[in-house]
């Protein structure tokens, strides 16, 4: 049992290090995608993923590259599980992913909302801050950017232009 | 660590570089996902949904997808694009999830790439040609507030796959809801010529939303919303009448095919191929 617990903390701490393919500054535990890591009594690691969006085309690398480094750490049986409920939310990206994200220049989610969203029509001020000079003088300039999880920002203090993690 | 540096390690080589192909061949969407059925869901009704569902999601993805390169402002055109992958996304596991359920294994290329156009289940107005920027705004809005009125519905649905499905896709649904809705006000409510495309746009719009009715009664929800925009936009409301034909019946306009025949056939000149 305790071997079964020191093996299960082992193999999840590999897991737990493997960078997101797309946000290779955050590792999948600090986008919280990796969902579980257990080592099971024949052997074999189960790892759980969820995407973070439905069309993510990176699930497939994440999928190869956690079994791939648990291989490499000698786990020959890997067992790698989609997760879909429940459906994956900003608020699991962790304050240690958040801090990386904004030191790479990318603005950290807001708190997601929590059950449906009615649709408003009158401007929402909204406070995202610069990423790289802090000045809360930002826009939004599309909500949809180079990835799924992103929405483009632009700064007025320093003009510069940075991405946001969408809060979902 | 660098900002250059931490995006070269996607430059790494990897055993397997397929992994980021286009085309065929991809692992299933559900990989791992139980795959058990509830003794209280009709298998054979499941698939059907699962099959219209992934259809309306493939066939709008493909439309939003010939606006790369036309938009009218790159940022429309990440934008329309995103929306696309979203709803691709869907019809994969919706696909998959069908394949599972009804019996015949296939999987979501063989529903994707190798049924013809009578065997889609697609609502006609999803099917019809790109139309102009204000005929795109106006169907994504009618399509995204039926879809996510649909998916609100499916959270309660006893295949927790489906339902799994629908609770991630609702909230992607409410970005593209609003996204078509902003669109929508600034077009109805701008110059002279965007009024007048937008009047346009769902008059054309308009003989097709009695058939999303049909195919699922969700109504009360969508004509509040295009209420709600048509005010803020001061644009009439589109009338609505009992349709004649249905694409969830196999009947489809003559769009359909040519659509398929784009998206098809590659996959069909070499089956199984990946590029």
């Amino acid at each position: 049992m305790v071997t079964l617990q020191l093996g299960t903390r082992h193999a999840r701490e590999i897991a737990e290090r493997v960078p997101d393919p797309e946000l290779p500054m955050l590792t999948l535990a600090d986008l919280g995608v990796l969902r579980d890591v257990r080592l099971t009594e024949d052997g074999t690691v189960v790892a759980e993923l969820t995407p973070t969006y439905s069309g993510c085309p990176a699930m497939a690398e994440m999928r190869a590259d956690v079994a791939a480094r648990l291989r490499e750490a000698g786990y020959e049986r890997v067992e790698i599980r989609t997760v879909l409920n429940p459906p994956w939310t900003s608020d699991w990206i962790t304050p240690e992913g958040r801090r990386k994200l904004a030191e790479h220049g990318i603005a950290p989610p807001d708190a997601a909302p929590r059950g449906p969203v009615p649709l408003t029509l009158s401007p929402t001020r909204r406070e995202v801050p610069c990423p790289r000079c802090g000045s809360a003088d930002t826009e939004e300039t599309s909500r949809f950017a180079a990835t799924s999880c992103k929405a483009l920002w632009r700064c007025r203090a320093c003009r510069e232009p940075f991405e946001y993690v969408k809060e979902i | 660590m660098s900002e250059d540096h931490v995006y070269m390690t996607l430059a790494e080589g990897h055993e397997d570089d397929s992994r980021w192909a286009y085309g065929t061949g991809f692992e299933d969407p559900l990989h791992g996902v139980d795959t058990t059925v509830p003794d209280t869901v009709d298998a054979g009704e499941l698939a059907a949904l699962c099959v219209a569902l992934g259809d309306d999601a493939l066939v709008s993805a493909q439309r939003l997808a010939e606006w790369i390169t036309r938009a009218p402002e790159l940022e429309e055109e990440v934008a329309l694009a995103n929306i696309g992958l979203d709803l691709l996304g869907q019809a994969r596991l919706l696909y998959s999830r069908a394949g599972q359920v009804d019996g015949t294994g296939r999987d979501e290329d063989a529903y994707a790439y190798f049924r013809d156009a009578a065997d889609f289940r697609n609502v006609r107005l999803a099917e019809l040609p790109r139309g102009d920027f204000a005929f795109c705004v106006v169907r994504l809005l009618v399509l995204s507030s039926w879809r996510l009125a649909q998916f609100e519905r499916l959270l309660g649905h006893p295949d927790p796959v489906l339902a799994a499905v629908a609770a991630k896709g609702a909230k992607e649904l409410t970005y593209h809801r609003q996204y078509a809705a902003e669109w929508a006000v600034r077009l109805g409510d701008g110059t002279e010529e965007s009024h007048s495309r937008m009047r346009k746009a769902l008059d054309k719009v308009a003989p097709y939303l009695g058939e999303l009715f049909t195919a699922c009664d969700v109504r009360d929800e969508v004509v509040a919303v295009l209420r709600q925009v048509t005010e803020e936009a001061g644009l009439p409301m589109p009338a609505y009448r009992p349709s004649s034909g249905s694409g969830r019946a196999g009947e489809h306009t003559e769009h359909l095919a040519p659509l398929l025949a784009e998206l098809q056939g590659v996959a069909r000149a070499t089956p199984g191929a990946t590029w």
